[in-house]
C-alpha cells in the first residue's frame, strides 16, 4: 500500500510542477502589450502610420463580437495596413472604457450608457466613433400568464436585473411610465435564466441574442419539448423610450485630436471592422463558426454551442443592419439614450448621469470617412440583413 | 492487504453514500423544494429545502455522461479534457500560493517563537487576517498587481491569484508551526541548556523535529486552502484558464445545460485531494519525526 501511495503522490507532485512551469510560460504572452502611438509630436499629415492596435471587448468571444474576429480571420485588418490587431476579451475583470482610458488598448467596445456614466464620474473624454448596434437587444421576459405585457405592468412585480450597468434601460423605461424603483422589487439575477424558470422573479432580463435563446433551449417538463416563444411575454426595450444604444466602438478623444496617426488608424480600423460585419451579415453561418472556433480554441471561453452561436449571429445582425448606414450614430437614438440616462434612477436612488455629456462623446467623422473610402473601393456598404430561421436545440449544442 | 482493501472499501462507501443521498432526496423531495412564508408572489418566502428538478439537481449519471460530451458542443474537446486542462492551471497557481504561504507562515512562526513579544503582537493580527473576506481582498490585490505590471515590472495576473491563495494558506502554517516549535518539554529544553546549546542548535536539533507532527497537518490544511483560495480568486478577479472562471462561465449557461457546471466542481474536489495528498509525500520523508501524530 505504502509503495502505491508513494507512486501516486510522486505522480501528483510531478503534475503540480509541470503545470506550474506551464503557467509560468503561458503568462509570458501577456507581456508584449502593444506600444502606444508615436511619441514624437509630428505636424499635420506627417506621421508614421500605426500598424499595431488592440481592441478591448466587453465580454468573452461570442457571436456578439463576430465582426472583429471575422476581420481578423479574413485578413481585413491586414488589408488596412495593420500588422497586428489584438482582440482582448474580458471575463468581467476588465471594464472596457477603463482599459481604454488607462491606455492598455486603443479602442474598446462598450454600451453607451455605461460609458456615459464613466465619463461623468471620472471626467475623462472618450468618443463613440461607430455605433455598431443600432437598436437595443434587451428584453424583459415573463411567463405568458403573468400579465406583464408592457413596462407599465411592472408595478408591484419582482423584476430581475443583472446590475453592473446593464440595468439602466429598465429604470429609464420605468421613469417614462412614471414608475420609480420603489414601485417594483428589483432582484439581481445571475446570467442563467433559472430565476425566471423557477419563479423567483416575475420578469427576467435577457438579451435577444443570448439569454432569450437560453430559455428556448430548455425542455419544458410539461410537454417534453423545448419551451416555445408563445410560452412567454416579452417586453423589448427597443419598443420603449428606455431603449439605449449598446455595443459601440470607443476611442480616446484627446488622442484623436492630437495624434494624426491615431485618427488615421481609427478610420482604417473602422474600414476593416465594417467589412468584418458585412461578411457576418452575408455569411452568418461562416461568421458564427469563425467566432466559435476562436472562443473554443484560442480564448478558453467555454462558449455555448454552435447552434446558440448561430442564433446569436442572426439576432446580432438584426440589431446592426436596421437599414441605416453601418456604424453611423443616429442623433435621435443618441439623444434618447442621453435622455434615458438622465431620467433613470436606480434602486439605490442614484442617477446614472446628471448632466448632458460633452459634444465630443460621439463623432460620425471617422465612420463616415471609412464608409466613403470603402464605397470608393467598390465595397457595398449599404444593404439589409435577411434573417435566418435558427432552430434551437437543447443546450444549444 | 486487508487494511488496503478496508480503506478502499470505506472510500467507495463514502462516495456511494453521497450519491445515494443525492438521488434519494431528488426522488423523494418536492420538485419546487419547500418554502416557508410564500405569499404567492414571485420570489417571496424562504427556501428551506432545495428544489429537486433536473435544472437544480441533475442526476449523478447525467453529470458523469456530461463529462464525456463536448464542452461547448460541436467538435470541442470533451468536458473532462477541458476540466483537466483548467485544473492543471489552477493546481499550478495553487502550488505557488502554497509555497508562498508556507514560507511566510513558517517565517512568522519562527520569529514568534523566538521573541515572545512578537507573538503577543502578531498572533492576534494573524487571526484577524482570516476574518477579512477573500472576495473583498482579491480585487485589491489584483489592482495592486496591475499597477506594478503597468509600472514596468512584469506581474502576470496568475501571480495575484497565487498571492491571494497564499493569504489563506499561510494561516494554518503560522499557527501550527508555532505550536510545534513551542511543544518540546521543559525537561528536553533544560537538557539542551545543560549541553550549553544556544538558540540555533536547540532550534535545529530539538524544536524543528518536535514541530513536525504539528506542521504536517498544517501543511495539508494549507494545501487545501490554497486550492480553495485560487478558485475563489479566479472568480473574483475574472482570471481565465482555471477552474473558477470555467465554473462561472458554465453556470451562466446552467438553465439549458445544468449538468455542465458539475464538471469543474468535480475537478475542484479532485484538486483538493491531490493537493492534500501531495503533502503526504513530505510526510513520508519526515517519518522519523512523526511520533504522536495521528496517521493520515
Amino acid at each position: 500500500m505504502r509503495l502505491s501511495t508513494r507512486r501516486g503522490m510522486i505522480a501528483a507532485s510531478t503534475v503540480a510542477l509541470t503545470t506550474l512551469t506551464l503557467a509560468a510560460c503561458s503568462s509570458g504572452d501577456s507581456a508584449d502589450e502593444p506600444t502606444e502611438g508615436s511619441t514624437s509630436e509630428e505636424t499635420t499629415e506627417e506621421f508614421e502610420p500605426l500598424t499595431e492596435v488592440a481592441l478591448q471587448l466587453q465580454w468573452l468571444p461570442q457571436a456578439q463580437f463576430a465582426g472583429y474576429y471575422v476581420a481578423l480571420d479574413q485578413g481585413y485588418f491586414e488589408e488596412q495596413g495593420f500588422d497586428s490587431v489584438e482582440i482582448v476579451p474580458s471575463g468581467g475583470d476588465i471594464v472596457p472604457q477603463d482599459a481604454l482610458v488607462a491606455g492598455d488598448v486603443d479602442f474598446a467596445i462598450a454600451w453607451v450608457p455605461k460609458v456615459l456614466g464613466t465619463l461623468e464620474a471620472t471626467g475623462v473624454e472618450l468618443t463613440d466613433i461607430a455605433q455598431v448596434y443600432q437598436s437595443s437587444g434587451t428584453l424583459q421576459v415573463s411567463w405568458e400568464d403573468s400579465g406583464i405585457e408592457s413596462v407599465a405592468d411592472f408595478e408591484g412585480k419582482r423584476i430581475g436585473s443583472w446590475g453592473f450597468g446593464n440595468e439602466w434601460e429598465i429604470f429609464a423605461a420605468m421613469a417614462d411610465e412614471g414608475l420609480d424603483s420603489t414601485t417594483v422589487s428589483i432582484t439581481t439575477q445571475d446570467f442563467s435564466m433559472n430565476a425566471l424558470l423557477d419563479g423567483d422573479v416575475d420578469a427576467a432580463q435577457a438579451m435577444t441574442y443570448n439569454e432569450w435563446a437560453q430559455v428556448l433551449e430548455v425542455v419544458n417538463p410539461d410537454t417534453g419539448e423545448l419551451y416555445q416563444p408563445e410560452d412567454f411575454n416579452v417586453v423589448s426595450y427597443q419598443d420603449t423610450s428606455g431603449a439605449m444604444l449598446q455595443d459601440a466602438i470607443w476611442a480616446d478623444t484627446a488622442r484623436l485630436d492630437e495624434d494624426p496617426a491615431y485618427a488615421d488608424a481609427a478610420v482604417r480600423f473602422l474600414k476593416a471592422v465594417t467589412q468584418g460585419w458585412i461578411f457576418a451579415r452575408d455569411n452568418p453561418e461562416e461568421a458564427a463558426t469563425i467566432v466559435y472556433d476562436y472562443a473554443v480554441n484560442a480564448e478558453l471561453a467555454y462558449p455555448v454551442g454552435p447552434v446558440h452561436q448561430l442564433w446569436q449571429m442572426n439576432e446580432v445582425n438584426k440589431l446592426i443592419w436596421t437599414g441605416a448606414d453601418f456604424g453611423v450614430i443616429d442623433s435621435g437614438a443618441w439623444d434618447q439614450t442621453v435622455a434615458g440616462a438622465l431620467a433613470a434612477v436606480n434602486q439605490d436612488g442614484l442617477n446614472l448621469i446628471t448632466a448632458e455629456p460633452a459634444e465630443s462623446a460621439y463623432s460620425n467623422e471617422y465612420i463616415e470617412a471609412a464608409l466613403a473610402e470603402l464605397a470608393d473601393e467598390g465595397v457595398e456598404v449599404e444593404g439589409t440583413y435577411t434573417p435566418l430561421e435558427v432552430e434551437l436545440t437543447e443546450g444549444g449544442q | 492487504m486487508t487494511t488496503r482493501a478496508t480503506s478502499i472499501g470505506w472510500g467507495v462507501t463514502g462516495v456511494l453514500a453521497v450519491v445515494v443521498a443525492w438521488e434519494l432526496y431528488k426522488y423523494l423531495g418536492p420538485a419546487e423544494g419547500v418554502t416557508v412564508g410564500d405569499t404567492g408572489d414571485a420570489g417571496s418566502g424562504q427556501i428551506i429545502l432545495p428544489r429537486t428538478h433536473d435544472r437544480a439537481m441533475p442526476h449523478v449519471w447525467s453529470m458523469i455522461v456530461r463529462l464525456f460530451e463536448p464542452t461547448s458542443g460541436g467538435d470541442s474537446p470533451a468536458l473532462i479534457v477541458s476540466v483537466a486542462a483548467a485544473a492543471a492551471v489552477t493546481l499550478g497557481i495553487a502550488v505557488v500560493g502554497w509555497l508562498i504561504g508556507v514560507l511566510v507562515g513558517f517565517g512568522l512562526s519562527l520569529v514568534m517563537q523566538r521573541w515572545r513579544l512578537l507573538e503577543w503582537g502578531l498572533l492576534p493580527w494573524i487571526v484577524v487576517s482570516q476574518t477579512v473576506p477573500l472576495i473583498a481582498l482579491a480585487p485589491v490585490i489584483n489592482a495592486i498587481g496591475n499597477q506594478i505590471d503597468r509600472s514596468g515590472t512584469p506581474w502576470p495576473q496568475w501571480l495575484s491569484v497565487a498571492v491571494i491563495a497564499s493569504y489563506l494558506a499561510f494561516f494554518p502554517v503560522a499557527v501550527g508551526a508555532l505550536r510545534g516549535l513551542q511543544s518540546p518539554d521543559r525537561i528536553h529544553l533544560d537538557l539542551m541548556r545543560t549541553y550549553g546549546s544556544g538558540y540555533w542548535p536547540t532550534l535545529v536539533r530539538l524544536r524543528l523535529p518536535a514541530a513536525v507532527p504539528h506542521l504536517l497537518p498544517a501543511l495539508r490544511l494549507a494545501a487545501a486552502n490554497a486550492v480553495l483560495g485560487v478558485v475563489v480568486a479566479e472568480v473574483s478577479i475574472g482570471m481565465r484558464g482555471g477552474l473558477g472562471r470555467m465554473l462561472i462561465q458554465l453556470a451562466g449557461q446552467g438553465s439549458s445545460d445544468p449538468a455542465a457546471p458539475w464538471g469543474p466542481i468535480f475537478g475542484a474536489v479532485v484538486l483538493g485531494l491531490i493537493a492534500a495528498g501531495s503533502v503526504a509525500l513530505i510526510g513520508v520523508g519526515l517519518k522519523d519525526y512523526r511520533r504522536g501524530e495521528a496517521t493520515s
